[in-house]
């Protein structure tokens, strides 16, 4: 959101939506063309897409989509393609492979994590109860007393 | 001369948010009131520098003074007014100033509007905001001062704002967002203060709250602004990018959003008090995170900037302060749970830990995806790209068992809730969202379709069990009105934001599953028929703006032959940055937006590439995010903190 | 709660910290060519200067060689122009040019009035070789050894910095042959 900051840095002198117009004979295709230059980075323009991209590289990648679509190539080849030539950079969905095992599991795990964590010191605390043999509803009004009291005494 | 004088004012600043962070802080450490007692006026001057140093910006923009660097590079004199003004923070060192500027008038604020405070927490917040002020300030005034002069011979005009920030977008969306960026400070302030003077009571949560429900709402504000100038002005039709700096302001949202559900647990129930401490850290220290990433050029953005390690390393050094010192507070500091209350398996405190759980997982899943590129490229394995179709991945599932237990944690009673209970509170709202999720499709698409099941599904399941608790607080009483104004504004403020969120949860399963779009080689005469829409190109002619040319298309919009309206967009030269623009040209509607732009000029017909979105429901996307900014905006004025200030008006 | 546990999210933060120092040495727009250590490209490809003749890799496989990517409708590639020369002039490795979507009137011109510092010019019209290759603008400078393997790219502006650091890399691939 705060691009705008940036751009006043840049030096960059054009930007603008990227605009082509491709004919497509079948609907599949051309909902592949989309999803396929929706997903893929503009090596030149860095973080762009290259739907949106108007570098001139950008222009030459859906062109070579476009005629590998209507070669009838699959998607898991125009993708091998461009990674072949670009590197795994063109992708903005990365591969799952080791390297990305952190990335795509990391989330996951982190919530089974937290959710354990919970579990974990709800019990502990459950059993500090027990063992204090105080399970203390009562307390509770006193505490709300008590956190008036605090409130009170700041106001003078 | 005015621009020494800002430059001036801001040494001055500096020199007393430098006492701001030392003698109000001494002071509470010894309990000498007297020192104690010059964290007010320190504020104050503090605050009145600043802006005076603001002012003589403004000042050197609005009288074209181009002998200034930063008034060069960022203005001319062609520029309208309202953009010369709003230029001020159209770059780095400007928006930095208002940074500063606006942590100046939170502080402000906080001396102001505390004064229910003991005087030696308010000593120890507004000393902890003084400590960042310094930081910052000192930030400016070594690497980035908007006040460098080109002597003796400067540019005769200015290089000119770039113009897509010349809009209206740019006049109100920074101010909002550092308004938010910089509030979480106040919490934070008011958590450093806690763990200084040792005093974890549930006071401090009940002091911070109105502060982080306010900074939170202008955040949301500034975000969803954003989101809305990206989307009619980039001309692409997309409202999310994912970018890192567009994610550099969602992580503080989501770990505040956290936040103040977690405060207002400590609040009532004086429980999660070392972990709502650790949130009050987080959402500020992922602000300044989100700065040192925007600032630093360590990734790239959308638009990449001039990269700048000297700036970069300073605010690193600012962050490993303040971060790394505030974690360390906290690590030797923080309670050990002394719950102040008990609460079962099965209550609501249970459940809102849980959404805790859910949205600090989201921010760091963004943080997560935003920093791997540069982890891995640190490690030295090569570039790599993490962008949209990842975060899309895992954002769904989570959001969506968040949102089913967002719908739960209202319908559960405050330490125990009996399953019974539960299942009487929510079988109608299941049964209803099921069955409107089940439906919606079929209606409105031609079909099933997963996504939109899972969207509106839980869409409907917000609103429905929210309306259910709401109608339920009116079962005991005869009078409904006056039940209406017994509800307090905090309930009526979490009421608005629940629904916002499911205001923002439809338009983002409607427009990214039904939106149409294409690209077309249209001369003049040409039709395309979208979703219903038939569009005809007229051709295109030059007109002339202020400091641009463009070239206008006309194109006549029609519905089964009846006139919708008729739409311009424009491809726009920039003549001083020469520069090309593509001005979308849009006609929005609650349910659908359609929505125009114009690529190059194909052939030598008067034939031009036409791009044609359908975008239904888009606008249900801002409206919620303003529904929760309205909504944290509306607690603000509850009586709660609305009364305690009057009567100390009294008392003074 | 164990006391340590509150210690974790310092520990993780200065190890962010970390990261993020690294990351300020470090180009976020600095591309490694996804060719390294691979083959170039095979191609067959018109030349420039005498358009009947066609060019393929045999024509430059057998010692180390420069690729340098250029086009007249490239600024930058007017200013590495000089340093090509010089290049030439030192006469350690042969430049073979790749005219990257030029029009090939304009780049013979070019190479008529400031000189030719290549061997011969590959005429890519279409950047058809160039997709190959990676190239993802003007001027990339390709390291290829003796088998034809591309070692090293530079993007952007060649200057006599990146002559002595490309020397460097020559005087290896040397040793190792």
């Amino acid at each position: 959101m705060l691009r705008f900051f940036i751009i006043a840095l840049l030096s960059i002198t054009s930007v603008y939506a990227a605009i082509d117009t491709y004919e497509f004979k079948d609907k599949d295709k051309e909902l592949r063309f989309h999803k396929l230059s929706a997903d893929m980075r503009c090596p030149k323009c860095q973080n762009q897409n290259l739907a949106d991209s108007n570098a001139a590289i950008a222009t030459d990648l859906k062109q070579k989509i476009y005629l590998m679509l209507e070669a009838d190539k699959s998607d898991v080849e125009i993708v091998d393609y461009m990674v072949e030539r670009y590197g795994d950079f063109v992708l903005y969905e990365p591969r799952f492979n080791a390297q990305n095992a952190v990335l795509w599991l990391g989330p996951g795990v982190l919530l089974l994590l937290g959710l354990i964590t919970i579990i974990w010191l709800t019990r502990r605390r459950d059993n500090k109860n027990d063992e204090n043999s105080e399970s203390r509803p009562e307390l509770d009004a006193k505490q709300q007393k008590q956190l008036q009291q605090v409130l009170n005494k700041g106001k003078k | 001369m005015i621009p020494e004088l800002g430059e001036f004012a801001l040494i001055l600043a500096l020199g007393f948010s430098f006492i701001l962070a030392t003698i109000p802080l001494y002071g509470a450490a010894t309990l000498n009131a007297l020192w104690m007692d010059y964290a007010k006026p320190l504020a104050k001057a503090q605050f009145t520098f600043l802006l005076i140093s603001f002012m003589c910006l403004a000042y050197a923009f609005a009288n074209d003074d181009f002998s200034v660097q930063y008034v060069a590079n960022h203005s001319n004199s062609q520029l309208p007014m309202q953009f010369k003004l709003s230029a001020i923070w159209g770059g780095h060192e400007g928006s930095l100033l208002l940074w500063a500027f606006i942590l100046s008038g939170w502080t402000l604020a906080v001396s102001l509007f505390s004064r229910g405070l003991p005087l030696d927490m308010l000593a120890r917040v507004l000393g902890v905001m003084g400590i960042i002020a310094t930081g910052f300030i000192s930030f400016l005034l070594w690497t980035s001062s908007p006040f460098l002069r080109y002597l003796p011979r400067f540019p005769a005009d200015g290089a000119d704002l770039n113009p897509l920030l010349q809009d209206f977008g740019l006049i109100v969306h920074p101010p909002m967002l550092y308004m938010g960026y910089v509030g979480f400070s106040v919490a934070f302030a008011f958590a450093i203060a806690a763990l200084l003077s040792g005093r974890l009571d549930a006071a401090w949560a009940r002091w911070s709250r109105p502060w982080t429900n306010i900074a939170w709402a202008f955040l949301g504000a500034g975000i969803t602004l954003g989101s809305w100038w990206a989307y009619y002005e980039l001309g692409w039709g997309g409202w999310w990018f994912w970018d890192p700096v567009e994610n550099a302001s969602l992580m503080p949202w989501l770990v505040g959003t956290a936040l103040i559900h977690s405060l207002a647990v400590t609040e009532k129930r004086g429980v999660f008090k070392s972990w709502t401490l650790l949130l009050a850290i987080f959402a500020f220290s992922l602000s300044l995170l989100g700065t040192f990433l925007v600032r630093s050029g360590v990734l790239t953005s959308v638009h990449a900037f001039a990269s700048d390690p000297e700036r970069g390393f300073f605010i690193l050094v600012l962050l490993l302060l303040t971060i790394g010192g505030s974690l360390t507070l906290y690590a030797f500091k923080a309670p050990n749970v002394k719950s102040e209350s008990s609460f079962g398996w099965l209550s609501r405190e249970m459940l809102l830990l849980i959404n805790n759980v859910f949205l600090v997982v989201m921010a760091i899943t963004v943080l997560l995806g935003t920093l791997y590129p540069l982890l891995i490229d640190a490690l030295g394995s090569g570039k790599i790209s993490v962008g949209p179709p990842y975060f899309n991945a895992l954002f769904v599932p989570i959001m969506s068992l968040l949102a089913l237990s967002m719908g739960i944690s209202g319908a559960a009673r405050w330490r125990q809730t009996s399953i019974s209970g539960l299942k009487k509170q929510l079988l109608v709202p299941a049964i209803i969202s099921l069955v409107v999720g089940l439906v919606f499709p079929f209606i409105y698409g031609d079909g099933f379709n997963f996504r939109v099941f899972l969207g509106i599904t839980i869409s409907t399941w917000i609103i429905a069990t929210t309306a259910k608790e709401f109608k339920d607080k009116f079962r005991n009483t005869n009078s409904i009105t006056a039940k209406l104004s017994q509800l307090t504004l905090s309930y009526y403020g979490m009421m608005l934001a629940h629904l916002g969120v499911a205001v923002v949860a439809i338009g983002i399963t409607l427009v990214s599953t039904y939106s149409e779009e294409r690209d077309m080689r249209m001369a003049p005469g040409d039709k395309i028929e979208l979703a219903d829409y038939q569009f005809e190109f007229k051709g295109a002619k030059k007109v002339k703006g202020a400091n641009f040319t463009a070239d206008e298309g006309t194109i006549v919009i029609t519905l089964e032959g009846e006139p919708v309206v008729t739409l311009y967009p424009q491809k726009r030269h920039y003549t001083v940055k020469r520069s090309m623009m593509t001005e979308a040209s849009i006609d929005p509607g609650l349910f659908r937006d359609l929505y125009l732009a114009m690529g190059e000029p194909l052939g030598n017909d008067g034939a031009w590439a036409i791009r044609v979105h359908y975008k239904p429901y888009v606008r249900w996307l801002w409206l919620g995010g303003l529904l929760m900014a309205l909504g944290g905006l509306l607690t603000v004025f509850d009586k709660r903190y609305r009364s305690k200030s009057s009567s100390e008006v009294a008392h003074a | 709660m164990p006391r340590l546990l509150l210690f974790i999210p310092l520990a993780l933060f200065i190890a962010l910290s970390f990261f993020l120092w690294k990351g300020l040495s470090i180009d976020p727009r600095k591309l490694p060519s996804a060719l390294i250590d691979k083959p170039f490209p095979e191609f067959q490809v018109a030349a420039l200067l005498q358009p009947e003749r066609m060019l393929s890799k045999a024509d430059f496989v057998g010692k180390p060689v420069l690729v340098n990517v250029w086009a007249t409708w490239c600024p930058s590639c007017r200013q590495e122009h000089e340093q090509l020369l010089r290049i030439a002039q030192d006469n350690k490795i042969d430049i073979i040019g790749l005219n990257y979507k030029d029009e090939r009137a304009a780049a013979t011109n070019w190479l008529r009035q400031l000189g030719n510092p290549y061997l011969f010019n590959i005429y890519d019209e279409a950047g058809m070789l160039g997709l190959d290759l990676g190239v993802y603008g003007a001027p990339e400078t390709y390291l290829l050894d003796a088998q034809g393997v591309v070692r090293h790219r530079h993007v952007g502006v060649v200057t006599a910095q990146t002559w002595v650091e490309l020397q460097a890399m020559i005087q290896a691939l040397g040793v190792k042959q």
